[in-house]
C-alpha cells in the first residue's frame, strides 16, 4: 500500500508533524495483552468489589431495579450498538423509531406535551432545565430547594457560574421533609424559575400543585426533577401538577448501577417551548411515495447549525441508555410499570414501619414518601452502615453525613421490588443488633 | 433569475422595503429565499419592539441553516406577519406579497434613500455569487 | 458499471410503532407476588399524589412482540458490524465485543455509585489507572472523566480556563479577557461550549494551505483581550497544523491558554503528544478514539486532561491514592480514596463519577492493543487515509495541497458542473452499501465531504469504497437522474425535512387522523 500511494515508510506518514515533537519512545503503558489475560484482569479488579454482591437499600439518585433480561439482548445488537448517530435517515430508521417511542413514552410518564432524545443524566437535565428557563422567561434569579439532591444541585452551579443566573436555595421545612410556598421567600417578577424535586432527597413527596400555583402567580416556571423514575408508576405526574419542565433521571428503567453511569437525562416540557429545548429531537416525516419514517428535526437550535447562539452545547447524549429504557419501558408496559411502583412502595412502607418500632430508631419525617426515607439512629450511622456491611452482609443505607455533617445520625433508606420480605427484615434484625451492641 | 421588483428599496443584507406613507413594508428578497431553501420557521419581533437601521429584529430557519434578518430602517415595528408560523412557506412562495414580515413605523423617512435600488441590488447579488 | 435493482418488501419493513401493537391486556414482565402484606394505597399514599391518568396510553404488549419489533426494526440500520463509516471527526472504529463483556462483569456492573469507598476499591482502581494511561498518551498529568461527552469535556475545559484566569487575573482584569478564539472550521460544539463559560467568540482564518493563519492570530492576540484558543489538530480538514508551537507561544505571550478538541486523537496517539505541544487543556472522545460504542447517539464520554498548573481547577471528586497504616499485613497498604479537598475547582459537571461503563471499555481498548498496537493503530488509520486520497484523487476536487493525517477532505466541484451535489453523492453511497461520509462539514469548505476509514478498514474494503465513489463520479456525468434520486434501495427514500420541522410531531398519539401524502408539499 506503502508504494501505491508513493511513500517510502510509515515514518514518512507522519513527515508533516516537526520532528522535535514526534515520540522518540515507546507509550509508557502496559503491553497488550491477550484476552484470556484481559479477562482475568478485569474479573480479579471486579472482584474487589465487595459491594456489588450485596443486599443492598442504597438510593440517593441511582437505584436497584429489576431489568428483564430482554433488554440488554436487546441493545446488544450491533445493528444498535454499533450505530451511528441518526444523520442520514434512510439507514438509521431503527434507531429513529426507537427514539420517537422514547420520547412519547417520556410525555406519557411525565404527562408533558414534548421531550427531547435524551441528556447525559438527571443531574445535567437539571442544569439545562435552569438554563432554558432563562431563555424562555429572559429573568436571571432561580430559586432550587434545599432538598435537591446535592450533586443536582451542583452541577447546577456550575453550569450557571457564568451564565448570568443568579442561583438562590430555599430551605425545606426540618419537620415534613419538604419544600413549603412560605420559604419562597425570594420569589418575585425577577424569577425565572421554581427548582423542587419529587419525590426529594429524603425521598419526601413534594406538593407541586401548590408550588406551580405558586410559581406562575409571580410568573415563573416550575421546573420538578425527578431522580427516582419509578416514582411517575404511582404518583401524580408532573405535567398535571403544572410543571413547565420536567428533567428526570432513567437509570431506573432498566439501566445497571454501573458505579454511576452512564445513565440517561429525560427532558419533557410544554409544545409552546419547542424551539427552546436543548438536546435533538426527532420527528415524523414522510418521503415521494408518503411512506411514514422518522427524521432529526428542528436541528436549528443545536451547536453544529446555531454554534454560539445554539440552545445547548450537547451532541452525543445517551442513544443506546434511552433505548434500553425504551425496551424496559414498553416488555413492562402499562400495567407492569405501575405494579413494580406499587410493589417498592409497599415494600418500603413496610421496612419504614419495622425500622420505627427499634428502640431509639425514627423516621423523623412526616410527609408521604414512595419508596425511600429517612432514619435518625441512636447512634451515629456511618459507623452502624459500616458494621452492618462487614458483619451482616447488608448496605442498608446511605449516611446523610457524608452529605451533610449536621446530620450524624441520619441515613437513607431505599427499598425496591427486588428487596424480599427477608431482607427487609434482616435488615431491621441488625440495625436492633448492631444498636444494642454499641449502647 | 430572482424576480427584483423594480417599486423597492433593497438591502445588503437581502432584506427589501416597500414605503407606505410613513410605514415601511419589511421582508426577505426572492434570492434571499431562493438560497435559503425551503423556510421552515420565521422568529419575528412583537408590535411595539423598537429598532435601529441595520439591527436584527429576527431570524428566518430552514431545515439545515438559520439566519439573522436585519431591518434596514429605523423605527417601532406596528405589525408583525404572525400568519407565519402556522405558513412558514409563503416566505418561499410570495416573498415581496404574503411574505412580508414586519411593518415599521420610520422614525426617519431619510433613510430608506441610503438603500439600494431594483437595478442596484441586481448588480450586487451578480457580483457576489461571483 | 454496477446497476442496483429495487428491494422488493419484506416482512420487516412494515413493523409499526409500538403503541400500534398494543392491546389491552397483554404484559411483558413477570413479577414475584407481593410478599409484604398490603395496605390500602390510600393509607401510604394519599389520594391527592396518586397516579390521575392510569398510565393510559402507554403500551401493552408481550415480550414476544417487544422482541419482534425491536429486532425488525434493527434491520433498518447501517452499523459498523454491516461495513465501513467514512465519517470524518467520528473515528468510527470496530467495537470490541470483549470490552462489552468486560462492562457486564457483576463486580462493575452492579456496584452502586455511593457504595463505601472501601468496597469500591476495583472501581476506583479503574478510574485510576485510565487516568494514568491517558495522561501518558495526551502527555498532560491532570485529568478529570466526569464529563460525559465530548461538549461536556470542551465545556470543562474552558470552565477551567476562565477559573485559571479569574484566579491568576482578579475577577476585575479578568472581565477584561472574554475573547475566545476558534477557526473558522471547528466543529459547532466549540463556540456552543465557550458561550457557557461566558465568551463570545471570534473567529480565526484559515489561510489557502488550510491552516491556521499566524498573521491573524497575531493580531486578534494584540487586542490584550484573549482568554485563549480552541483549536482541533489535526484539524478538521485532517491536516497538522505544523505551527503548533508558535501557535501556542503566540496564545500564551497574550496572556491566553490553548484548548485542544481531542476529536482527531486518532491521528496522534503514541505519535505525538498535545502535552509537548504547548496545550494547556484538551479532551478526548472515549467514544471515537478508544472505542467505545456510539450507541445510535451515545452514551459518551469525554475526559478532560490539563497541565500540571491547570489541575487544582478540574472538577471533584478526585481519585487518589492514600498510604493507609495497617497492622493486618492481609489489608491493603494504600486504598484509592476520594478527594473533595479543591477549593479553586469549577465544581461537579455530573451526578457520581462520569460515564463509568465506557471507562471500563476504554481500559480494556488500551490494554488490549498495548504500547505497540496503540501506535499501530494510528498508523494504519493515516495509512488508509491516504490510501483513500490517493484512490479518490482523479475524480474528486481535493481543495487542500498538503497530504492529509487520518481524515481527508473532497468537494462535490467538479460533479456540480452536472447538477449533482454532495448531498446526492453522499445518499447514492447507501446504494453501494456504504455510510456516507461526513458532509458539509467543516463549513470552510463548499460542498465538503470529510472521510476517514480508520484503521479497522482492510484494504479490499478501502478499495471497495474507492470503487464506489469513483462509479459515482462517473454516474453523476453519464446517469444523473440515478444520482439525484438516490438511494433507491432503502426502506424509505428522502425525507421531506421541510414539512416535519413546519408542523414538527414529536411523540405519537392515541387515535391520530391518518397522514396522506400530499402533492402541494
Amino acid at each position: 500500500m506503502l508504494r501505491e500511494i508513493g511513500v517510502a515508510s510509515i515514518e514518512n506518514l507522519f513527515d508533516s508533524i516537526p520532528e522535535d515533537l514526534r515520540l522518540l519512545k515507546r507509550l509508557n503503558v502496559p503491553a497488550a495483552l491477550s484476552e484470556i489475560e484481559l479477562l482475568k484482569r478485569f474479573g480479579d479488579v471486579g472482584a474487589r468489589n465487595t459491594a456489588a454482591s450485596r443486599v443492598s437499600f442504597l438510593g440517593a439518585g441511582a437505584y436497584s431495579h429489576y431489568v428483564p433480561t430482554v433488554v440488554d439482548h436487546l441493545i446488544s445488537r450491533s445493528e444498535f450498538f454499533t450505530a451511528y448517530t441518526p444523520y442520514q435517515p434512510e439507514i438509521s430508521q431503527g434507531t429513529l423509531q426507537s427514539i420517537f417511542e422514547f420520547q412519547t413514552l417520556v410525555c406519557q410518564l411525565t404527562g408533558m406535551e414534548i421531550a427531547n432524545a435524551s441528556m447525559y443524566d438527571g443531574s445535567t437535565a437539571l442544569a439545562e432545565a435552569v438554563l432554558m428557563a432563562e431563555r424562555v422567561t429572559k429573568r436571571s434569579k432561580v430559586i432550587a430547594s434545599s432538598a435537591i439532591h446535592p450533586h443536582y444541585l451542583e452541577v447546577a452551579h456550575t453550569y450557571v457560574q457564568h451564565a448570568g443566573i443568579e442561583l438562590k436555595h430555599s430551605p425545606y421545612c426540618t419537620d415534613s421533609g419538604i419544600t413549603l410556598t412560605e420559604s419562597l421567600a425570594a420569589l418575585d417578577d425577577q424569577t425565572a424559575a421554581v427548582v423542587v424535586q419529587s419525590p426529594n432527597f429524603f425521598g419526601c413527596i413534594e406538593d407541586l400543585q401548590a408550588l406551580s400555583e405558586k410559581a406562575h402567580a409571580n410568573g415563573a416556571l416550575l421546573i420538578v426533577a425527578i431522580t427516582e423514575a419509578l416514582s411517575l408508576g404511582l404518583l401524580r405526574s408532573p405535567g398535571s401538577c403544572g410543571a413547565d419542565i420536567v428533567v428526570a433521571e432513567g437509570q431506573s428503567f432498566g439501566v445497571p448501577l454501573s458505579f454511576g453511569g452512564p445513565y440517561v437525562g429525560l427532558f419533557a416540557t410544554r409544545d409552546k417551548y419547542a424551539r427552546q429545548i436543548p438536546g435533538r429531537l426527532v420527528g415524523q416525516a414522510y418521503d415521494k411515495q408518503g411512506r411514514r419514517g422518522f427524521v432529526l428535526t428542528l436541528a436549528t437550535r443545536e451547536q453544529h447549525i446555531r454554534r454560539e447562539k445554539a440552545t445547548s452545547n450537547i451532541c452525543t447524549n445517551e442513544g443506546l441508555i434511552a433505548l434500553a429504557v425504551t425496551i424496559y419501558l414498553e416488555t413492562m408496559g402499562r400495567r407492569g410499570v405501575q405494579q413494580v411502583a406499587r410493589q417498592c412502595a409497599q415494600k418500603a412502607h413496610y421496612a419504614a414501619h419495622e425500622i420505627a418500632k427499634l428502640a431509639g430508631f425514627s423516621v423523623p419525617f412526616s410527609v408521604p414518601f414512595f419508596n425511600e426515607f429517612m432514619v435518625r439512629a441512636p447512634i451515629e450511622a456511618l459507623p452502624l452502615l459500616e458494621n452492618l456491611a462487614t458483619e451482616k452482609s447488608i448496605d442498608a443505607g446511605i449516611a446523610l453525613s457524608r452529605f451533610d455533617s449536621n446530620r450524624p445520625n441520619d441515613f437513607l433508606v431505599c427499598v425496591t421490588e427486588t428487596n424480599t420480605r427477608k431482607q427487609i427484615d434482616a435488615l431491621v434484625d441488625g440495625l436492633r443488633n448492631l444498636s444494642e451492641a454499641s449502647q | 433569475m430572482a424576480n427584483v421588483p423594480e417599486n423597492l428599496h433593497y438591502s445588503k443584507d437581502h432584506e427589501w422595503v416597500r414605503v407606505e406613507g410613513e410605514t415601511a413594508v419589511i421582508g426577505i428578497t426572492d434570492h434571499a429565499q431562493d438560497q435559503l431553501g425551503d423556510v421552515v420557521y420565521v422568529e419575528l419581533p412583537r408590535a411595539g419592539d423598537e429598532f435601529v437601521a441595520n439591527e436584527s429584529f429576527g431570524s428566518v430557519e430552514s431545515v439545515k441553516a438559520v439566519s439573522e434578518i436585519f431591518t434596514p430602517v429605523s423605527g417601532k415595528v406596528g405589525e408583525a406577519n404572525d400568519s407565519l408560523t402556522d405558513e412558514p412557506e409563503k416566505v418561499n412562495k410570495d416573498p415581496y406579497g404574503d411574505g412580508w414580515m414586519i411593518k415599521i413605523k420610520m422614525s426617519s423617512s431619510g433613510e430608506v434613500d441610503s438603500l439600494l435600488t431594483a437595478a442596484e441590488y441586481e448588480d450586487f447579488t451578480k457580483a457576489e455569487s461571483e | 458499471m454496477h446497476s442496483i435493482s429495487k428491494v422488493t418488501t419484506h416482512i420487516s419493513h412494515n413493523e409499526q410503532l409500538i403503541f400500534e401493537r398494543s392491546q389491552p391486556g397483554r404484559a411483558g414482565f413477570s413479577l414475584p407476588p407481593l410478599d409484604v402484606d398490603e395496605i390500602p394505597l390510600d393509607e401510604i399514599i394519599p389520594s391527592q399524589f396518586q397516579r390521575e391518568d392510569d398510565l393510559v396510553g402507554m403500551p401493552e404488549v408481550t415480550e414476544v412482540d417487544v422482541v419482534r419489533h425491536f429486532t425488525r426494526i434493527s434491520s433498518w440500520n447501517y452499523s459498523i458490524d454491516q461495513g465501513m463509516y467514512p465519517l470524518g471527526s467520528c473515528t468510527m472504529k470496530y467495537n470490541s465485543r470483549l470490552n462489552e463483556k468486560v462492562a457486564r462483569i457483576n463486580g462493575f456492573a452492579n456496584l452502586h455509585p455511593l457504595a463505601s469507598e472501601a468496597e469500591s476499591q476495583g472501581a476506583l482502581q479503574v478510574i485510576y489507572e485510565l487516568q494514568q494511561h491517558l495522561a501518558e498518551i495526551t502527555g498532560l498529568p491532570g485529568i478529570s472523566l466526569q464529563p460525559a461527552a465530548g461538549a461536556h469535556g470542551e465545556m470543562t475545559g474552558i470552565l477551567i480556563i476562565r477559573a485559571f484566569i479569574d484566579a491568576r487575573d482578579g475577577k476585575e482584569a479578568s472581565a477584561k479577557r472574554r475573547v475566545m478564539l476558534i477557526p473558522d472550521s471547528a466543529h459547532g460544539t466549540n463556540p456552543a461550549s465557550a458561550h457557557l463559560s461566558g465568551f463570545t467568540v471570534k473567529t480565526i482564518r484559515s489561510t489557502n494551505e488550510g491552516l491556521t493563519d499566524l498573521d491573524h492570530l497575531r493580531e486578534l492576540c494584540a487586542h490584550g483581550d484573549v482568554a485563549g484558543l480552541m483549536l482541533t489538530n489535526p484539524n478538521t480538514l485532517g491536516l497538522f497544523e505544523r505551527n503548533i508551537k508558535e501557535i501556542c507561544r503566540i496564545v500564551h505571550d497574550a496572556g491566553g491558554l490553548v484548548y485542544m478538541d481531542g476529536a482527531n486523537m486518532n491521528a496522534l496517539v503514541g505519535i505525538a503528544r498535545p502535552g509537548d505541544m504547548g496545550v494547556d487543556v484538551i479532551h478526548l472522545n472515549l467514544h471515537k478514539t478508544f472505542s467505545t460504542p456510539h450507541g445510535g447517539g451515545g452514551p459518551g464520554s469525554g475526559p478532560c486532561c490539563c497541565t500540571k498548573e491547570l489541575e487544582p481547577f478540574l472538577p471533584v471528586p478526585r481519585i487518589v491514592t492514600s498510604a493507609v497504616d495497617s497492622d493486618d499485613e492481609h489489608r491493603l497498604k494504600s486504598m484509592l480514596r476520594l478527594d473533595f479537598d479543591y477549593p479553586q475547582s469549577i465544581g461537579r459537571v455530573k451526578a457520581f463519577f462520569g460515564n463509568y461503563g465506557m471507562m471500563l471499555r476504554a481500559l480494556a481498548y488500551i490494554l488490549t492493543h498495548g504500547y505497540d498496537g496503540l501506535r499501530e493503530a494510528t498508523e494504519a488509520a493515516v495509512l488508509n487515509a491516504r490510501y483513500i486520497t490517493h484512490g479518490l484523487i482523479s475524480d474528486y476536487e481535493k481543495p487542500f495541497a498538503a497530504p492529509p493525517m487520518h481524515e481527508v477532505v473532497f468537494t462535490d466541484k467538479r460533479q456540480a458542473r452536472k447538477g449533482v451535489h454532495t448531498l446526492d453523492i453522499a445518499k447514492r453511497l447507501i446504494d453501494y452499501g456504504f455510510h456516507p461520509p461526513t458532509i458539509y462539514f467543516p463549513l470552510i469548505v463548499s460542498g465538503a465531504m470529510l472521510i476517514e476509514p480508520t484503521e479497522s478498514v482492510g484494504r479490499q474494503e478501502l478499495d471497495q469504497f474507492i470503487e464506489a465513489m469513483r462509479s459515482i463520479a462517473s454516474e453523476a456525468i453519464d446517469d444523473p437522474e440515478l444520482v439525484l434520486n438516490a438511494p433507491h434501495t432503502t426502506r424509505i427514500g428522502r425525507l421531506d425535512e421541510a414539512a416535519a420541522a413546519r408542523k414538527p410531531v414529536l411523540r405519537w398519539k392515541p387515535a391520530a387522523p391518518p397522514r396522506t401524502a400530499t402533492s402541494d408539499r
